[in-house]
């Protein structure tokens, strides 16, 4: 009972076809964790009161509970409430979700890079605010910012298997089923692993390159 | 063309600045020197309005920049206030170039976004400037590819790029290695001579203040405790703390 | 709510479990970490290979198709490991994978000097590292463990998947026995955060007591808690 090429080969488009679900679900993720990280970040920055007491708790709750949990909980808990999304819908949302609690930590963390002489050489030259936050600072956050979020998009790749429990189809997903039909989960669970290594492992030398190309023109 | 009254500044404990009365005339170079921590810096950076004063008046060209009494809140970056912040100019010791614009995109910068001044306008001075400095030959180089005094003439050049009519120095040549340290007094020298720009320098360099100052004045625990033409202060100094400051930084 | 209250007892049966799992997972990464991280910064090639390979591929593929690999895969290759055990060796392997690169970097980044300070006084490689480098590359090294921990702990519910009865499998079952969802998932949430916050609170501890400079001044917990990236991102 060792490795089964024969097998291996057969079940690989329908593994690529779930690979390609999992690209799919982390972009729809990413997108969700980009924008509303930005509301938090924004809100909090701006310390607007009581809203901003909210949204710190939220990070920090989120932070603080499991992938996993939260997942199942809102897969089984909206429909309760009369919301009813597809495994697929309610996946890409708690994903999303969960990094924006990490992504507004980011933004935060990017414009503080920006050293304190650099707001000051702009006061010292009269410049209004917004060129000051477009043309000064927000430039050179970004060089901080991107290399950190695409870390995240790394994980959040790799996190999405997680939404394998709720019954999203992605590439884990599809390796269990194929596992549990055939009785050989040695072939697609180890496929899967490659795939997803095939994806992050050049995705991470990547970014570690654009993070030290970024932090040299500095 | 500047002038302290009563201002008070503290931070925590320590009293940077003891109901200071300081005034300077158009023109006049004036140095300030003494011990690290007098209070010097603070000065300029409340003329930049980087610091606020706890309490006092300071004006700038007959406009008021800050008019505090104790323990008012301070409402910053009033229209008054940013108007009068135009007149002057600030270098520093860090330089604070903007390190993703190259060194004519940095003096380029605030004419065209404050000034509205046009790009072909704004290139044309900015080339000037930087020849002036000696930098014609790396327009296009970015701060991080140049030599801390190459990027300290560029900060230099940037200020004066927005004509002001006080420039301010603060330790520019503390972060720099020695032999960098000329070129950029040289450029200062330049403009202590042929501009009647209000200067003022917070220094550790005594020859060149006795050099170029109109005044130089001695500051220590807050407090100007001697003030006078360079020549007074740096050979006959009246002050018990002036003469000793001078021993120690001369005679390393 | 009443019928969660008669069911604490399999809810506290499945946090002892969830503990059990993120004491002997953590302890096994320190393990793993310090003795992959300590590998990879051998001199010999031959050496630093098979802990790059390693911590490559733990960190490269996602933690809950480690486990399914090793409960439902390996055994095909003649390896069967009882579900608890697979949950703390697969938590061990993955998050000791993010706490090597912890080890590695920090001990990378002594300065030259203390190299250089110990050969000059005649002290050899062994034990310069343990003696002279590890120790000093302990504070650097604590946050991002604190990190990596909470991680572990978070991912200790996805041994549920793998029928270990954990926290997470019992609020499963309670909720399929008694149809509470939204309390049952609310007390599983607000648990995990409970827990999450006490080695927030551990590791916060740990760092002040282990800090080389201690006149920093103390930020707030809540700041220093947001300011945690997730673990092994970017470490």
């Amino acid at each position: 009972m060792t490795w089964n090429s024969e097998f291996a080969l057969s079940i690989l488009p329908d593994l690529l076809r779930g690979l390609w679900i999992t690209i799919q679900a982390t972009m729809a993720a990413i997108t969700i964790a980009l924008v509303l990280g930005l509301v938090v970040a924004v809100v909090r920055y701006l310390r607007i009161p009581v809203l901003s007491q909210v949204f710190g708790f939220f990070v920090l709750f989120i932070r603080g509970t499991p992938l996993l949990v939260q997942a199942y909980a809102a897969f089984f808990i909206l429909p309760h409430y009369g919301i009813v999304l597809s495994a697929l819908v309610t996946g890409i949302i708690v994903l999303g979700i969960n990094y924006s609690a990490y992504t507004a930590e980011v933004y935060r963390a990017g414009i503080e890079d920006v050293a304190k002489g650099q707001w000051e050489a702009a006061t010292a030259l009269s410049l209004p605010g917004r060129p000051t936050w477009t043309r000064i600072v927000l430039p050179q956050a970004v060089r901080s910012i991107v290399p950190m979020l695409g870390n995240y998009w790394i994980q959040m790749f790799k996190d999405s298997a997680i939404l394998s429990v709720i019954t999203v189809a992605e590439v884990l997903y599809v390796g269990q089923t194929i596992g549990g039909s055939e009785f050989r989960f040695l072939e697609p669970l180890t496929i899967v692993g490659l795939l997803f290594l095939a994806v992050s492992y050049p995705a991470a030398v990547l970014i570690r390159r654009l993070e030290r190309r970024l932090a040299i023109s500095r | 063309m500047i002038s302290f009254d009563d201002v008070d500044k503290s931070w925590g404990p320590n009293h940077v600045l003891k109901k200071l009365n300081f005034h300077v005339k158009p023109a006049e170079k004036v140095s300030i020197i003494g011990p690290s921590g007098s209070g010097k810096t603070t000065i300029l950076r409340i003329l930049m309005t980087l610091e606020n004063p706890d309490e006092g008046i300071v004006t700038v060209d007959g406009d008021e920049l800050w008019n505090v009494e104790r323990g008012r809140r301070i409402r910053r970056e009033t229209t008054q206030m940013k108007l009068t912040r135009r007149k002057i100019g600030m270098v520093f010791q860090q330089f604070n170039l903007f390190p993703h614009l190259s060194a004519i995109q940095n003096v380029m910068e605030a004419p065209i976004q404050v000034l509205g001044m046009s790009k072909n306008e704004a290139h044309e001075r900015a080339k000037g400037l930087l020849d002036t400095v000696g930098l014609g030959e790396h327009l296009d180089h970015k701060p991080p590819k140049l030599s801390g005094g190459q990027q300290q003439r560029v900060a230099i050049a940037r200020a004066m790029a927005m004509r002001p009519k006080v420039m301010l120095f603060d330790e520019v040549t503390s972060a720099l290695d020695p032999e960098l340290v000329g070129d950029v007094l040289d450029v200062i020298r330049d403009l202590a001579t042929s501009t009647d720009m209000t200067m003022l320098l917070v220094t550790h360099e005594m020859r060149f203040a006795e050099e170029i100052s109109d005044r130089v004045v001695m500051f220590d625990g807050g407090v100007a405790v001697e003030q006078g033409p360079p020549q007074k202060i740096f050979q006959d100094p009246d002050n018990e703390r002036t003469r000793r400051f001078l021993k120690a930084v001369l005679e390393h | 709510m009443s019928t969660i209250i008669d069911y604490a007892p399999r809810l506290w049966e499945g946090l002892v479990v969830t503990l059990q799992l993120l004491v002997l997972g953590s302890l096994l990464a320190l393990v793993i970490a310090f003795a992959a991280g300590l590998t990879r910064l051998s001199r010999h090639r031959l050496v630093r290979l098979p802990a790059a390979i390693f911590i490559e591929v733990f960190r490269g593929t996602s933690m809950i198709v480690q486990l399914f690999w090793f409960f439902y895969a390996l055994p095909f290759l003649g390896i069967e490991l009882p579900p608890f055990e697979t949950g703390v060796v697969v938590l061990a392997l993955n998050e000791g994978a993010y706490a090597a690169e912890i080890v590695r970097g920090a001990i990378k980044s002594r300065p030259a000097g203390q190299t250089e300070a110990c050969i000059a006084l005649g002290i050899g490689p062994a034990k310069r590292m343990r003696r002279i480098l590890i120790p000093q590359s302990i504070p650097a090294m604590l946050p991002p463990f604190g990190n990596v921990l909470v991680d572990l702990f978070k991912n200790t519910s996805l041994v549920a998947t793998i029928t270990v009865l954990d926290l997470t499998y019992m609020g499963l079952e309670v909720r399929t026995n008694t149809g509470e969802t939204t309390a049952i998932f609310a007390t599983l949430l607000v648990i995990y955060f409970v827990v999450s916050l006490l080695l927030w609170v551990l590791m916060n501890g740990l760092e002040r007591r282990f800090a080389i400079d201690r006149t920093k001044k103390s930020t707030r917990i809540k700041s220093w808690i947001l300011s945690q990236p997730r673990g092994g991102a970017g470490a």
